[in-house]
Protein backbone atom coordinates (compact mmCIF):
# COMPACT_ATOMS: atom_id res chain seq x y z
CA UNK A 1 0.00 0.00 0.00
CA UNK A 2 1.11 3.64 -0.40
CA UNK A 3 1.37 5.10 2.47
CA UNK A 4 2.66 2.73 5.05
CA UNK A 5 4.84 3.51 7.96
CA UNK A 6 8.67 4.43 6.40
CA UNK A 7 9.51 1.57 8.91
CA UNK A 8 7.59 -1.34 7.18
CA UNK A 9 10.19 -2.19 4.97
CA UNK A 10 13.16 -2.14 7.52
CA UNK A 11 11.11 -4.22 9.53
CA UNK A 12 9.84 -7.12 6.91
CA UNK A 13 13.88 -6.87 6.17
CA UNK A 14 15.21 -7.26 9.83
CA UNK A 15 12.65 -10.29 10.12
CA UNK A 16 14.02 -11.64 7.04
CA UNK A 17 17.44 -11.69 8.16
CA UNK A 18 16.95 -13.24 11.42
CA UNK A 19 14.61 -15.87 9.52
CA UNK A 20 17.56 -16.50 6.97
CA UNK A 21 19.95 -17.03 9.80
CA UNK A 22 18.03 -18.88 11.27
CA UNK A 23 17.46 -21.33 8.30
CA UNK A 24 21.40 -21.61 7.88
CA UNK A 25 22.28 -22.46 11.41
CA UNK A 26 19.61 -24.59 11.76
CA UNK A 27 21.07 -26.41 8.26
CA UNK A 28 17.48 -26.35 7.03
CA UNK A 29 19.10 -24.52 3.78
CA UNK A 30 20.92 -27.87 2.95
CA UNK A 31 18.70 -30.70 0.97
CA UNK A 32 20.77 -33.11 2.50
CA UNK A 33 19.91 -32.79 6.30
CA UNK A 34 16.04 -32.24 5.00
CA UNK A 35 16.69 -35.49 3.04
CA UNK A 36 18.20 -36.99 6.10
CA UNK A 37 14.91 -36.34 8.20
CA UNK A 38 12.60 -37.83 5.53
CA UNK A 39 14.72 -40.91 5.43
CA UNK A 40 14.58 -41.10 9.27
CA UNK A 41 18.25 -40.83 9.80
CA UNK A 42 18.42 -37.37 11.88
CA UNK A 43 14.98 -36.21 13.36
CA UNK A 44 16.09 -32.61 14.29
CA UNK A 45 13.66 -31.15 12.14
CA UNK A 46 11.29 -31.43 14.04
CA UNK A 47 13.12 -29.02 16.60
CA UNK A 48 13.17 -26.55 13.91
CA UNK A 49 9.96 -26.44 12.67
CA UNK A 50 7.94 -27.02 16.47
CA UNK A 51 10.74 -24.30 17.90
CA UNK A 52 9.69 -22.15 15.43
CA UNK A 53 5.72 -22.54 15.61
CA UNK A 54 5.82 -22.55 19.33
CA UNK A 55 7.75 -19.42 19.44
CA UNK A 56 5.79 -17.50 16.81
CA UNK A 57 2.69 -19.45 18.24
CA UNK A 58 3.28 -16.96 21.81
CA UNK A 59 3.41 -13.88 19.41
CA UNK A 60 0.39 -15.07 17.57
CA UNK A 61 -1.53 -15.71 21.12
CA UNK A 62 -0.39 -12.55 23.22
CA UNK A 63 -0.08 -9.72 20.66
CA UNK A 64 -3.91 -9.55 20.15
CA UNK A 65 -4.36 -9.33 24.45
CA UNK A 66 -2.03 -6.45 24.55
CA UNK A 67 -2.83 -4.15 21.50
CA UNK A 68 -5.36 -3.93 18.68
CA UNK A 69 -3.81 -2.99 16.05
CA UNK A 70 0.18 -3.58 14.53
CA UNK A 71 2.14 -0.06 15.09
CA UNK A 72 2.96 -0.15 11.39
CA UNK A 73 0.45 -1.28 9.13
CA UNK A 74 -2.85 -0.24 11.42
CA UNK A 75 -3.96 -3.91 11.18
CA UNK A 76 -5.79 -5.72 13.39
CA UNK A 77 -3.63 -8.59 15.44
CA UNK A 78 -6.19 -11.66 14.31
CA UNK A 79 -5.63 -15.05 13.22
CA UNK A 80 -6.19 -15.03 9.12
CA UNK A 81 -7.07 -18.77 8.68
CA UNK A 82 -6.91 -19.83 5.49
CA UNK A 83 -10.31 -21.49 4.70
CA UNK A 84 -10.36 -25.46 4.38
CA UNK A 85 -11.07 -27.48 1.51
CA UNK A 86 -9.43 -29.87 -1.05
CA UNK A 87 -6.98 -27.61 -2.45
CA UNK A 88 -5.22 -28.05 0.86
CA UNK A 89 -4.97 -31.76 0.31
CA UNK A 90 -4.02 -31.71 -3.30
CA UNK A 91 -1.65 -28.93 -3.20
CA UNK A 92 -0.19 -30.38 0.33
CA UNK A 93 0.09 -34.21 -1.55
CA UNK A 94 2.23 -32.15 -5.00
CA UNK A 95 3.97 -30.15 -2.04
CA UNK A 96 4.86 -33.29 -0.25
CA UNK A 97 6.08 -34.83 -3.57
CA UNK A 98 8.20 -32.16 -4.98
CA UNK A 99 9.69 -31.73 -0.85
CA UNK A 100 10.09 -35.42 -0.96
CA UNK A 101 12.42 -35.39 -4.02
CA UNK A 102 14.21 -32.13 -3.95
CA UNK A 103 14.61 -31.43 -0.22
CA UNK A 104 14.08 -28.18 -0.23
CA UNK A 105 11.25 -25.37 0.18
CA UNK A 106 11.01 -22.25 -0.30
CA UNK A 107 12.30 -20.48 2.52
CA UNK A 108 15.29 -23.11 2.72
CA UNK A 109 16.05 -22.08 -1.02
CA UNK A 110 16.66 -18.38 -0.42
CA UNK A 111 18.23 -18.85 2.68
CA UNK A 112 20.61 -21.59 0.83
CA UNK A 113 21.35 -19.25 -2.22
CA UNK A 114 22.70 -17.33 0.62
CA UNK A 115 24.85 -19.68 1.95
CA UNK A 116 26.35 -20.14 -1.23
CA UNK A 117 24.62 -22.65 -3.01
CA UNK A 118 24.33 -21.55 -6.58
CA UNK A 119 23.07 -25.15 -7.27
CA UNK A 120 19.84 -24.30 -5.92
CA UNK A 121 19.22 -22.13 -8.47
CA UNK A 122 18.05 -25.40 -10.61
CA UNK A 123 15.17 -25.30 -7.81
CA UNK A 124 14.43 -22.20 -7.41
CA UNK A 125 13.87 -21.77 -11.36
CA UNK A 126 11.61 -24.99 -11.00
CA UNK A 127 9.70 -22.78 -8.22
CA UNK A 128 8.82 -20.38 -10.65
CA UNK A 129 8.07 -22.33 -13.44
CA UNK A 130 5.38 -24.23 -11.01
CA UNK A 131 4.18 -21.14 -9.88
CA UNK A 132 3.67 -19.96 -13.09
CA UNK A 133 1.73 -22.86 -14.67
CA UNK A 134 -0.46 -23.29 -11.91
CA UNK A 135 -0.82 -19.65 -11.66
CA UNK A 136 -1.76 -19.54 -15.15
CA UNK A 137 -4.18 -22.72 -15.38
CA UNK A 138 -6.40 -21.41 -12.61
CA UNK A 139 -6.84 -17.81 -14.58
CA UNK A 140 -7.63 -19.02 -17.35
CA UNK A 141 -10.03 -21.22 -15.79
CA UNK A 142 -11.35 -18.25 -13.71
CA UNK A 143 -11.48 -16.24 -17.01
CA UNK A 144 -13.57 -19.58 -18.30
CA UNK A 145 -16.04 -19.92 -15.21
CA UNK A 146 -16.53 -15.84 -15.39
CA UNK A 147 -17.23 -15.97 -19.09
CA UNK A 148 -19.87 -19.07 -18.53
CA UNK A 149 -21.95 -17.76 -15.85
CA UNK A 150 -22.57 -13.96 -17.60
CA UNK A 151 -23.33 -15.97 -20.82
CA UNK A 152 -26.51 -17.73 -18.62
CA UNK B 1 23.30 -35.81 37.29
CA UNK B 2 22.97 -39.95 36.18
CA UNK B 3 21.90 -40.54 33.00
CA UNK B 4 20.69 -43.61 31.71
CA UNK B 5 23.11 -44.78 29.02
CA UNK B 6 20.32 -46.30 27.16
CA UNK B 7 18.36 -42.75 26.86
CA UNK B 8 22.03 -41.27 25.44
CA UNK B 9 22.65 -43.65 22.81
CA UNK B 10 18.53 -43.41 21.74
CA UNK B 11 19.54 -39.12 21.57
CA UNK B 12 22.45 -40.25 19.63
CA UNK B 13 20.53 -42.20 17.39
CA UNK B 14 17.91 -40.04 16.49
CA UNK B 15 20.12 -36.96 16.65
CA UNK B 16 23.58 -37.90 15.45
CA UNK B 17 24.35 -33.55 15.10
CA UNK B 18 22.74 -33.14 18.32
CA UNK B 19 19.62 -31.05 18.51
CA UNK B 20 21.31 -27.39 19.12
CA UNK B 21 21.85 -26.35 16.21
CA UNK B 22 18.41 -26.98 15.07
CA UNK B 23 16.31 -25.87 18.26
CA UNK B 24 18.08 -22.84 18.34
CA UNK B 25 18.29 -22.28 13.93
CA UNK B 26 13.87 -22.92 14.99
CA UNK B 27 13.58 -20.17 17.85
CA UNK B 28 15.40 -17.66 15.56
CA UNK B 29 13.34 -18.77 12.28
CA UNK B 30 10.16 -18.36 14.99
CA UNK B 31 11.47 -14.97 16.44
CA UNK B 32 11.73 -13.63 12.83
CA UNK B 33 8.55 -14.53 11.83
CA UNK B 34 7.70 -12.59 15.37
CA UNK B 35 9.31 -9.42 14.67
CA UNK B 36 6.81 -9.36 11.67
CA UNK B 37 3.89 -9.86 13.24
CA UNK B 38 4.46 -8.08 16.03
CA UNK B 39 5.47 -4.74 13.77
CA UNK B 40 2.88 -5.45 10.95
CA UNK B 41 0.32 -8.09 11.82
CA UNK B 42 1.15 -10.23 9.35
CA UNK B 43 1.75 -13.62 9.33
CA UNK B 44 4.53 -14.05 7.07
CA UNK B 45 5.26 -16.90 4.99
CA UNK B 46 7.35 -17.76 1.74
CA UNK B 47 5.85 -19.34 -1.20
CA UNK B 48 3.60 -16.38 -1.84
CA UNK B 49 6.84 -14.68 -3.23
CA UNK B 50 6.80 -16.42 -6.45
CA UNK B 51 3.50 -15.71 -7.11
CA UNK B 52 3.96 -12.36 -6.25
CA UNK B 53 6.90 -11.98 -7.97
CA UNK B 54 5.60 -13.22 -11.11
CA UNK B 55 2.83 -10.58 -11.35
CA UNK B 56 6.10 -8.07 -12.29
CA UNK B 57 5.71 -9.53 -15.24
CA UNK B 58 2.61 -11.50 -16.08
CA UNK B 59 -1.00 -9.65 -16.35
CA UNK B 60 -2.40 -13.32 -15.22
CA UNK B 61 -5.17 -12.82 -12.64
CA UNK B 62 -4.02 -15.41 -10.43
CA UNK B 63 -1.01 -13.07 -9.51
CA UNK B 64 -2.07 -9.37 -10.20
CA UNK B 65 -4.14 -10.26 -7.07
CA UNK B 66 -0.57 -10.06 -4.75
CA UNK B 67 0.08 -6.60 -6.15
CA UNK B 68 -0.14 -5.32 -3.04
CA UNK B 69 2.35 -7.28 -1.19
CA UNK B 70 4.64 -7.83 -3.69
CA UNK B 71 7.29 -5.69 -2.88
CA UNK B 72 7.64 -6.31 0.80
CA UNK B 73 7.76 -9.89 -0.36
CA UNK B 74 10.65 -8.97 -2.12
CA UNK B 75 12.19 -7.19 0.88
CA UNK B 76 11.43 -10.28 3.32
CA UNK B 77 12.88 -12.99 0.32
CA UNK B 78 16.16 -10.68 -0.21
CA UNK B 79 16.10 -10.56 3.88
CA UNK B 80 16.40 -14.71 4.00
CA UNK B 81 19.43 -14.43 1.60
CA UNK B 82 21.48 -11.90 3.52
CA UNK B 83 20.31 -13.80 6.75
CA UNK B 84 21.85 -16.17 5.53
CA UNK B 85 24.64 -15.27 3.97
CA UNK B 86 25.59 -13.68 7.17
CA UNK B 87 25.57 -16.78 8.66
CA UNK B 88 27.74 -18.11 6.10
CA UNK B 89 30.20 -14.98 7.05
CA UNK B 90 29.97 -15.71 10.14
CA UNK B 91 29.32 -19.10 11.74
CA UNK B 92 29.90 -21.28 8.61
CA UNK B 93 33.14 -19.33 7.61
CA UNK B 94 34.69 -20.17 11.09
CA UNK B 95 34.72 -16.41 12.39
CA UNK B 96 32.64 -17.29 14.91
CA UNK B 97 32.79 -20.61 16.82
CA UNK B 98 30.01 -22.18 19.55
CA UNK B 99 29.95 -25.70 20.73
CA UNK B 100 26.23 -25.37 19.68
CA UNK B 101 26.86 -25.03 15.74
CA UNK B 102 27.67 -28.72 14.53
CA UNK B 103 28.70 -28.43 10.80
CA UNK B 104 28.27 -31.72 9.92
CA UNK B 105 29.58 -33.32 6.64
CA UNK B 106 26.86 -32.88 4.06
CA UNK B 107 27.60 -31.19 0.94
CA UNK B 108 30.87 -29.67 0.45
CA UNK B 109 32.18 -26.24 1.17
CA UNK B 110 33.90 -24.02 -0.80
CA UNK B 111 36.16 -20.86 -0.53
CA UNK B 112 35.84 -17.02 -1.92
CA UNK B 113 37.22 -13.81 -0.65
CA UNK B 114 38.30 -15.52 2.70
CA UNK B 115 34.34 -16.64 2.85
CA UNK B 116 33.49 -20.53 3.51
CA UNK B 117 30.39 -20.92 1.09
CA UNK B 118 28.72 -24.56 0.79
CA UNK B 119 27.19 -26.38 -2.53
CA UNK B 120 24.78 -29.22 -2.08
CA UNK B 121 25.35 -32.57 -3.85
CA UNK B 122 22.04 -33.50 -4.50
CA UNK B 123 21.55 -33.66 -8.06
CA UNK B 124 20.34 -30.87 -10.54
CA UNK B 125 16.89 -32.82 -12.03
CA UNK B 126 16.08 -33.76 -8.35
CA UNK B 127 16.32 -30.07 -7.43
CA UNK B 128 14.44 -28.84 -10.85
CA UNK B 129 11.66 -31.31 -10.75
CA UNK B 130 11.13 -30.72 -7.17
CA UNK B 131 11.12 -27.44 -7.52
CA UNK B 132 8.77 -27.32 -10.09
CA UNK B 133 6.22 -29.46 -7.74
CA UNK B 134 6.77 -27.57 -4.77
CA UNK B 135 6.24 -24.18 -6.61
CA UNK B 136 2.59 -25.78 -7.96
CA UNK B 137 1.75 -27.92 -4.58
CA UNK B 138 2.43 -24.43 -2.38
CA UNK B 139 0.56 -22.39 -3.77
CA UNK B 140 -2.70 -24.82 -4.49
CA UNK B 141 -2.19 -25.38 -1.07
CA UNK B 142 -2.34 -22.26 0.26
CA UNK B 143 1.24 -22.20 2.14
CA UNK B 144 4.39 -24.04 2.68
CA UNK B 145 6.58 -25.12 5.58
CA UNK B 146 6.59 -21.39 6.79
CA UNK B 147 2.92 -20.04 6.01
CA UNK B 148 1.62 -23.46 7.02
CA UNK B 149 3.86 -25.35 9.11
CA UNK B 150 5.32 -22.44 11.75
CA UNK B 151 2.96 -19.40 11.34
CA UNK B 152 -0.38 -21.95 11.15
CA UNK B 153 0.68 -24.78 13.21
CA UNK B 154 1.59 -21.84 15.61
CA UNK B 155 -2.08 -20.52 15.49
CA UNK B 156 -3.21 -23.92 15.66
CA UNK B 157 -5.26 -23.47 12.53
CA UNK B 158 -6.83 -26.55 11.55
CA UNK B 159 -6.47 -26.18 7.86
CA UNK B 160 -2.81 -25.81 8.22
CA UNK B 161 -2.11 -28.77 10.61
CA UNK B 162 -3.87 -31.10 8.00
CA UNK B 163 -1.75 -29.24 5.66
CA UNK B 164 1.15 -30.04 7.12
CA UNK B 165 0.39 -33.56 8.00
CA UNK B 166 -0.24 -33.84 4.42
CA UNK B 167 2.79 -32.77 2.87
CA UNK B 168 5.02 -34.42 5.72
CA UNK B 169 3.59 -37.85 5.35
CA UNK B 170 4.07 -37.59 1.47
CA UNK B 171 7.52 -35.99 1.59
CA UNK B 172 8.33 -38.91 3.61
CA UNK B 173 7.04 -41.47 1.42
CA UNK B 174 8.74 -40.00 -1.42
CA UNK B 175 12.38 -39.55 -0.33
CA UNK B 176 12.33 -43.17 1.30
CA UNK B 177 11.11 -44.70 -2.30
CA UNK B 178 13.76 -42.61 -4.49
CA UNK B 179 16.32 -43.62 -1.75
CA UNK B 180 14.76 -47.05 -2.03
CA UNK B 181 15.26 -47.02 -5.76
CA UNK B 182 19.17 -46.01 -5.54
CA UNK B 183 18.66 -42.40 -6.30
CA UNK B 184 21.72 -40.85 -4.38
CA UNK B 185 22.00 -37.72 -3.90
Amino acid sequence: MADRHPLFKPLILVGGLIFGFGLGFSQMARPEVVLNFLQFEDFGLLFVMFGAAIVSGIAFAVMPRIRDTAPLTGDRYERRLKPFDRNVLVGGAIFGVGWGLSGICPGAAYASLGTGNITILWALAGMFVGAYAQGYWRSQRQARDAAATGAD
Amino acid sequence: MVTDPLVLQLAAELFPNGISRYAIGGLLVGLGAVVIYVGTGIPAGASTFLESTLSYVSDQSRFQRYVGSRDWRVVFTLGIILGAAVFAVTVQSGVITTSLYRAGSTGRTYELAGITLWLTDVQPWRLFLGGILVGIGTRVGKGCTSGHGVCGVGSASKTSIVGVATFLLVAIGTAQLVAALGVSP
